[in-house]
């Protein structure tokens, strides 16, 4: 065979990611508390896992509509309406998707040509860019910093549009810093995407986990709807990782359009996890409260203790995660995370995992136990007494 | 407020400096709360649940049903008491259905529990007749499952 590329330039050209390294020093350690974790600490509620065996046991193994089940659809066109006022035509305009993250892909394919730019914020979810680039597309970070809690400004979004933008993304409540974005800022925000025409792919997996605030739907802004492309989940908000079951919600060509590629590419989510979520959706909420609360506890000790022992850490208002900044140990966020990992067998992520202008930050998830949140902080005030700056 | 006691009822060796953090609740007014909620009450005692099969010490427990005649002006409550005010008593409720009182009852032995129903439970006054239920196995206790669930370990890292 002649010595060629088996590998094609487009993905040789995404880089590795920078977390798969540790994995191999974690397999070597004992002891160790992760606070690198993506995913709720919970076990599917009872009721829910029980709607999947019972789905097994009455047969449902087949293929499902492209679409989804329409039942679920409806309940989901439900939701989005007593929850944000938001009127979807559930036999058009949503489609059942394998997680958020097969939504994320099925829009930036849906949309883009090559070349097409879209704007995004950053410190930000690492699959931003890849599924951008994977699309054809160009990925334009806008950095968001600490003194503004990680929400995107209008003004540094519009400064980047160009000629080629074609669409914004958005990740709020965020992963990885917490930040969570006001009803006045994505104001702005819709604005600037009235003003260019672009399309607004709105990645809202965390949306039912905030604190003391209340999540603005992108799409429920006014005119927003047919602009948006909003990706919702079962995740996060019913610790549903594993079930893999999201969807999507936008005007009809565009769920058209994202539906074609699904059909040919993944044909359709699990049927079990889609009767698992209508389970969720009908009968779950006052899980996702009871999780709520309890995650909410746990931001504050890991808050608190953070600041304590000099890593200041702005208050999150979303999601499950708390992103210190580690500046007053002089490390860079690669370094910290794994001489922590090496001397205090504590796993946190690095902040540039997720955008150069996470560099001086770690991600830190506090779905984990109290138990274990109280004995991490501990060992990190350790570390941190023993690292600061000279 | 509640939230302090749902922290408390879940883990009662939680320190107030620490519900403090877990609510955001200023500490003074949670040591305020506490001490008012035990003054009161509310609270009504702070205790471990022992498993107590593990140290080979296990109880004997029956659920009694105890059908009763309610007595004019006090209704069930006299009787009641009589039957709670008994150490070997654990709980005591009123029940809806066809039978009045139920009550858990726990003992070293079978014989133990079975005289006190016998003995002093069913000649009471008032008391028309008892069934007795005893308990062969604790699956959940309090909200609490007895065996450790084995649960897969998650990806220790993941973006």
């Amino acid at each position: 065979m002649k010595k060629r590329n088996v590998i094609s330039k487009k993905v040789r050209d995404i880089s590795p990611s920078g977390i798969r390294r540790f994995f191999d020093i974690l397999a070597s350690l004992e002891g160790v508390i992760s606070l690198g974790v993506g995913e709720p600490d919970f076990v599917t509620p009872w009721h829910i896992r029980e709607a999947g065996i019972y789905s097994l046991e009455q047969g449902y193994t087949s293929y499902t509509s492209n679409y989804g089940i329409l039942e679920l659809r409806e309940e989901i066109a439900r939701y989005l309406k007593s929850r944000y006022g938001l009127g979807y035509d559930p036999q058009k305009e949503i489609l059942i998707t394998v997680g958020v993250s097969e939504g994320l892909d099925l829009a930036m394919r849906a949309i883009l040509d090559p070349g097409d730019e879209v704007i995004g914020h950053e410190p930000s979810y690492v699959s931003y860019t890849p599924c951008t680039t994977l699309a054809g597309g160009k990925f334009v970070p806008v950095s968001t910093y600490v003194e503004n809690e990680f929400k995107v400004n209008a003004d540094d979004i519009e400064k980047r549009v160009t000629l080629r933008t074609k669409a914004l993304l958005l990740g709020y409540p965020s992963n990885p810093t917490g930040g969570e974005m006001d009803r006045a800022g994505l104001k702005k925000v819709a604005e600037v995407a009235q003003r260019h025409d672009l399309i607004v792919v709105s990645d809202e997996v965390y949306e039912r986990l905030v604190y003391g605030v209340k999540h603005t739907c992108f799409a429920s802004l006014p005119g927003m709807q047919q602009r948006t492309i909003h990706l919702g989940g079962f995740s996060k908000a019913y610790a549903m990782t594993g079930w893999r079951i999201g969807y999507a919600a936008a005007r009809e060509e565009i769920i058209e359009a994202m539906m074609k590629i699904h059909q040919y590419t993944m044909l359709c989510a699990p049927i079990m996890g889609q009767m698992a979520a209508i389970e969720a959706l009908k009968e779950g909420e006052a899980q996702v409260e009871d999780m709520v609360a309890e995650y909410d506890q746990r931001r504050r000790v890991m808050v608190e203790g953070f600041n304590n022992i000099g890593l200041t850490c702005f208050e999150p208002q979303g999601a499950f995660y708390a992103f210190p900044s580690i500046k007053s140990t002089g490390l860079s966020s690669e370094d910290f995370a794994e001489k922590l990992l090496l001397e205090e067998h504590v796993a946190v992520v690095p902040g540039n995992a997720f955008g150069k202008c996470g560099e001086g930050y770690v991600r830190c998830c506090y779905a984990t136990s109290m138990a274990e949140i109280e004995e991490a902080v501990e060992r990190m005030g350790r570390f941190v007494k023993r690292h600061r700056k000279r | 407020m509640n939230e302090i006691f749902k922290i408390l009822e879940e883990d009662a060796r939680k320190t107030p400096q620490q519900i403090a953090t877990m609510t955001g609740i200023p500490l003074s007014k949670v040591k305020g709360a506490i001490k008012q909620a035990e003054r009161d009450r509310t609270i009504l005692k702070y205790k471990a649940i022992v498993n107590w099969d593990r140290l080979g010490e296990g109880q004997v427990v029956a659920l009694v049903e105890v059908r009763i005649v309610p007595q004019r002006d006090v209704g069930f409550d006299a009787i009641a008491e009589r039957i709670y005010r008994f150490t070997e008593a654990r709980s005591v409720y009123l029940m809806s259905g066809t039978y009045d009182l139920a009550v858990l009852v726990a003992g070293k032995t079978m014989q133990e529990v079975a005289s006190f129903v016998t003995q002093k439970l069913a000649p009471l006054d008032g008391v028309q007749g008892t069934v007795t239920h005893f308990l062969l196995k604790r699956y959940k206790e309090d909200g609490e499952v007895l065996e450790v669930e084995k649960r897969p370990k998650r990806v220790p890292i993941m973006p």
